[in-house]
């Protein structure tokens, strides 16, 4: 008690009256309320302040006892007691030390604390083995070693593991911790592996089994972990010894997962596992043993049929034990390992599959669920989908989610490749919507799109369904299927023609609880009015004038005939009139002949009724605030003052109708502007699109309104302006690239919406479907064409998703894949350094890089074998340091830094010689907003250009938009060109659509 | 790694020890992490596997009377392994306090620890014997 007494005094009050962790506990657990407690920890952490500091080692330590607990079990962050745990370390009574390494391994980590390097002495003092140390403390600073040591400490104390590793005295308890310690320094300090990986060898053979069991352990971690487990193949010998010895099940796990990553590599190795592992199977009575050979026979030994065979059969008993869920659950995780290939075992159990989809346990029902997604084929897709649909009606809410979601996952897989009966399909997806559960209404308003545009043959069906969504309004309160019903009512308004009973559609999409949607939806739906209500006035025209040929027939029947009646009244038609139509009309199919007969119910009263119906009901909506709703209810209203004008329900026959020409350009204009066929388009569409010769990239675009006026020509009956972007200034100079590149980010966070991610564009760059590609424009309208290439493509399995048939191919930022490529090259280059110091230790060639990295002849290869000799390099200047640092070991850290800068001085040397493309790659990161420009062939320039350039061109199903980039936020399209053999009319509303304000909500602006 | 972290967890879903192995995590990283396995794991009962996947962990727990032990592994540990290895820990335990209970894990949480460590070094199962595991902790017991 001498250091109190010299210290002040409130540090001797701390040491007589310091509360010991067990009275910190019991008062914690006395507080009586939450609030209390953490007064009362906050209380406590004062009292650790100050009694820490105290010189003397008693209190000091039951100070860092206190601490170490309230962190580890309240999350409180120790890092500032540090320095006062290292200080316990030299304590020459046992129990502080052990305090401090608690302490320090559970707060203690490279990336927190720097000040473990303090400590190395005392560490190398812990670890060294004299008669004179306790050994109760080498294991702590050992464990302390495996969880904190930098890269630096680990290179520094490898030499000091060595003598633990090749001890031999018999039951060194040591042994095996220093052969996990050991793990941590590989796995760190790769370049540690030529001192310590001859030692771990050695203990595989260890007499000791816990030493050899911590050994095979530690190989089994390397092994797995690396990304090419080939450097571990010399030690197969080896490790098949213990696999045949060995009665340990911790020890046999561990080399089944070695032999696991092993046997693809080398085929015969597989051959002689094979028979050991089949017989533990058979044998063992430990299910942790015999499920680790399933798994080891189903993942690498899937090609010896009768291994397989053994394996399922086991893993059938594992899903038929009823007491026990953890064996049914490693059941069903056995049959998902199995491949496509092995479908047979899941075909087999399928009865227990189907089972378990109503097992109590969430995670069982889950890989039931996988696994039937994965029987699937299309056979029976329609069997089980619909028993699966049955299923989630009657499932909890979260479970019948995860049923829609796999089932309109596997079937919109592949552009639908397993749906043969697209009808049952859409009837499908519309008795999902009927799940009082479904919130996946975004996917399957996506798919039923889709659908829609892919799929001629499905429409009538489509639009049936998607009647019986519009009609029903129950659904309209439901806030997850508003998107369902925005796409319900895009189908009808875009496929109407199928419909049996337009007034019905209109006065479904017109029903008053449509104020519940959101007023994007809103929008869709006031457009679908439109169209249907155009539908109808041109129908109804088309039925005049069927009424007036059938009258002229008739006419002349009669004077054959001799009949009576000057014409049929247009309403009350007979089949008559629809044969005489069909004979005069050859070109109409069957189909058009259908649903003219539907519309029969046309007559004047009810399209007045509907003109009035709509008047009331879209009126107040002229007023609305949003402008999407707002504008398309004045499109709508407009139409109906035109038809109106034409006093068409004065006129009784049609020779009355064709007289008045406003009539006739009416619905000529109309008809043309919804012929068209809108079809998916690539998300890559815009690369194909090749530039005009004539367009110059960097100029100002001055001579724009030249180029335009020569548009004006053929598009002078068009109404639309640039009226989006009223100044086309070109003289504004761009910020610095570095600041843009901010904004650009920025400006990705909150226009996301309008960006593709980058990595898709590699996936369907090449099978995407052509169906209404730009260039392709001779296959508009071919039914069959269309169709045949769909069910090809169903044909052919695929990799391409379905994508959505935007246009929109706003600019593919690659910034990101490039710097997570880069990352991910880092990452792994670190890993391939150890096995290569690996490989370089086993096989003992130092100089040369072996023949597997050799056989990838890429340039990133090249860098690899770059790094495995420098590496080797590296090793051997270490092992220089090493034997002279035992001299200097207290200047680790300079050391290190010196290090460090040598590797940077490599790296950038191999930058400067290797690749100018790496860095320009680095380059493109930075300014990833001139890079898609600059690969089309502009010249190359290093000067970021000053004047606004085109950095857009976006491929539209009639021709193409340049955009031009005037600030960070906007784009202006400053050219459009219009296919010329395109009917122009035809497009100016969706024009419009595309550059109104909020247009890429809609389906309708494809 | 093979072993990624343990946790004891109360009924009340206070974490009693927490030990990771070779990952670090900022102390808000630990407490989200904790608070969703904990809230994953003891919503199940028993008729339920003790198998849960969690990110990019797969857990596996065991529930000892008011206690949750929870293990944190790779996705390609084998989890009937790890099951077994709580097991052992429970035992070890129980040998050392007599029938194991909370109190005794909050009031000797540094024994706990020192157990665990004998056990489980970086994530690897060094320790499967229970004298050897207890050895150095009756050492110190009687030292002091």
């Amino acid at each position: 008690m001498a250091a109190p007494v010299a210290a002040s005094s409130p540090s001797l009050v701390d040491t007589l009256f310091q509360r010991s962790l067990d009275d910190l506990i019991r008062a914690l657990r006395s507080s009586p309320s939450a609030a209390a407690e953490d007064a009362a920890i906050a209380r406590a952490l004062d009292e650790i302040r100050r009694e820490i500091r105290s010189p003397d080692l008693d209190t000091k330590a039951v100070a860092l006892q206190k601490l170490t607990y309230l962190s580890s079990l309240n999350f409180l962050d120790p890092s500032w007691a540090a320095f006062h745990t290292l200080e316990l370390l030299p304590s020459p009574t046992l129990s502080h030390p052990r305090v401090g390494y608690l302490a320090a391994a559970l707060s203690f980590h490279p990336s927190s604390t720097d000040l473990l390097p303090l400590a190395t002495h005392q560490l190398r003092k812990h670890i060294a083995p004299s008669p004179s140390n306790p050994p109760a403390l080498a294991a702590p600073a050992l464990h302390l070693l495996a969880l904190a040591s930098s890269p630096d400490l680990a290179n520094h104390l490898a030499p000091d593991l060595l003598p633990l590793l090749s001890s031999q005295a018999v039951s060194s308890p040591l042994r095996p911790k220093a052969v996990a310690a050991a793990l941590r320094t590989l796995s760190v300090c790769p370049d540690a592996a030529p001192v310590l990986f001859k030692p771990l060898v050695d203990c595989l053979s260890s007499s000791d089994p816990r030493t050899a069991s911590t050994a095979i352990g530690v190989f089994c971690e390397l092994a797995v972990a690396a990304p090419d487990p080939s450097p571990y193949l010399p030690l197969a010998p080896e490790f098949y010894r213990l696999l045949v010895d060995c009665r340990n099940n911790w020890v046999l796990i561990k080399v089944l997962k070695i032999f696991a990553r092993l046997a693809p590599l080398e085929p015969r190795l597989a051959g002689r596992i094979l028979d050991p592992v089949c017989q533990l199977i058979r044998r063992s009575p430990a299910k942790s043993l015999v499920f680790e050979c399933i798994r080891t026979v189903l993942t690498s030994l899937s090609d010896h049929d009768d291994a397989v065979r053994l394996a399922v059969d086991k893993a059938k008993e594992f899903l038929a034990s009823d007491d026990d869920p953890n064996l049914r659950y490693l059941g069903l995780r056995a049959l998902t390992m199995l491949g496509p290939v092995h479908s047979w075992a899941v075909e087999e159990s399928r009865e227990a599959v189907i089972r378990s989809l109503h097992d109590p346990d969430t995670n069982i029902r889950h890989e039931a669920l996988c696994l039937v997604m994965g029987m699937l084929s299309d056979n029976n897709v329609v069997e089980i989908c619909n028993l699966l649909i049955k299923y989630a009606m009657k499932s909890d809410p979260e479970f019948a989610n995860e049923i829609l979601d796999a089932v309109l996952m596997t079937c919109g897989r592949n552009l639908y490749e397993l749906i043969l009966d697209f009808d049952w399909y859409v009837s499908l997806l519309g008795e999902m919507v009927r799940n009082p559960h479904c919130a996946k209404g975004d996917e399957i308003e996506r798919q039923l799109v889709d659908i829609g545009l892919r799929v001629r043959d499905a429409r009538p069906e489509l639009v049936r369904v998607a009647r019986d969504l519009l009609i029903d309004p129950a659904l309209l309160g439901n806030p997850f299927l508003c998107r369902v019903l925005s796409a319900a009512a895009w189908i009808s308004g875009e496929y109407v023609e199928f419909s049996r009973n337009p007034l019905e559609l209109i006065e479904a999409l017109l029903q008053p609880r449509t104020n519940l949607l959101p007023s994007l939806v809103r929008a869709v739906y006031i457009q679908a009015v439109f169209k249907v209500t155009l539908f109808c006035f041109i129908s109804f025209n088309e039925q005049m004038q069927a009424a007036e040929l059938l009258s002229l027939g008739n006419s002349s029947n009669e004077r054959q005939g001799n009949l009576e009646g000057p014409y049929l009244f247009a309403g009350k038609t007979s089949t008559d009139q629809n044969t005489a139509f069909e004979i005069d009309h050859c070109v109409a199919t069957a189909d058009k002949a259908d649903s003219i007969e539907k519309k029969e119910t046309l007559t004047h009263e009810s399209i007045s009724n509907l003109l009035h119906l709509i008047e009331s009901a879209v009126g107040p909506l002229s007023e609305c605030a949003e402008v999407e709703v707002q504008e398309r209810a004045r499109n709508v209203l407009g139409l109906i003052f035109n038809i109106r004008e034409t006093q068409f329900w004065n006129i009784k026959a049609y020779h009355e109708l064709t007289r008045d020409k406003k009539v006739t350009e009416l619905v000529e204009l109309m008809e043309a502007t919804f012929s068209e066929d809108l079809g998916p388009v690539s998300t890559n569409a815009q690369k194909r699109v090749s530039l005009p010769e004539d367009l110059t990239l960097n100029e100002n675009l001055s001579d724009i309104s030249k180029i335009l006026s020569d548009h004006d020509a053929t598009c002078a009956s068009i109404s639309f302006s640039l009226r989006s972007h009223p100044s086309v200034e070109t003289t504004e100079d761009f910020a610095p690239v570095a600041e843009t590149n901010s904004l650009l980010a920025e400006h990705r966070k909150r226009h996301g919406l309008y960006y593709l991610p980058a990595e898709k564009d590699d996936i369907e760059s090449n099978d995407y479907p052509l169906a209404n590609e730009p260039l392709l424009s001779a296959s508009h309208g071919d039914v069959t064409e269309d169709f045949m290439k769909l069910t090809a493509q169903s044909l052919n399995p695929r990799k391409a998703k379905p994508t959505k048939p935007r246009p929109m191919v706003i600019r593919l930022d690659e910034g990101d894949g490039v710097s997570s490529s880069n990352f991910k090259s880092i990452k792994e280059s670190k890993d391939d350094l150890l096995s290569g110091a690996i490989r370089n230790v086993l096989l003992g060639n130092e100089s040369k890089p072996s023949s597997s990295l050799k056989k990838s002849s890429d340039k990133t290869s090249r860098r690899r074998d770059n790094d495995v000799s420098d590496n080797s390099e590296l090793v051997s200047e270490h092992q220089d340091n090493s034997t002279i640092g035992d001299k200097e070991h207290g200047q680790s850290s300079s050391r290190s830094r010196h290090h460090n800068h040598r590797h940077k001085e490599k790296n950038d040397s191999s930058g400067k010689n290797g690749s100018n493309e790496e860095k320009s790659h680095k380059h493109s990161t930075r300014s990833s907003r001139y890079h898609k420009h600059r690969q089309r062939g502009d010249p190359p320039s290093d000067i970021v250009p000053q004047a606004p350039v085109i950095i857009l061109v976006l491929s539209i199903p009639f021709g193409w938009i340049c955009f031009q980039e005037k600030n960070e936020f906007n784009l202006y399209p400053i050219i459009i060109g219009i296919a010329s053999d395109q009917p122009v009319r035809s497009h100016w509303i969706r024009l419009d659509c595309l550059f109104g304000s909020v247009p890429f909500e809609d389906p309708t602006c494809n | 790694m093979g072993i990624r972290f343990v946790l004891l967890v109360n009924k009340q879903g206070q974490t009693r020890l927490a030990q990771y192995y070779a990952e670090h995590l900022t102390l808000d990283e630990r407490r989200a992490l904790e608070g969703e396995i904990v809230r994953k794991c003891l919503a199940r009962n028993d008729q339920q596997c003790s198998f849960v996947e969690h990110r990019n962990y797969k857990i596996v727990y065991r529930r000892y009377a008011s206690l949750f032990f929870l293990v944190g592994v790779d996705n390609d540990e084998n989890e009937l392994a790890i099951l077994e290895f709580i097991h052992l820990f429970v035992e070890t335990m129980d040998r050392h306090f007599g029938n194991v209970c909370e109190l005794d894990i909050m009031f000797h949480l540094e024994k706990a620890h020192f157990m665990l460590e004998e056990m489980v070094m970086n994530g690897c199962i060094v320790e499967t014997s229970k004298s050897n595991i207890l050895a150095p902790i009756q050492l110190m017991d009687k030292a002091s």
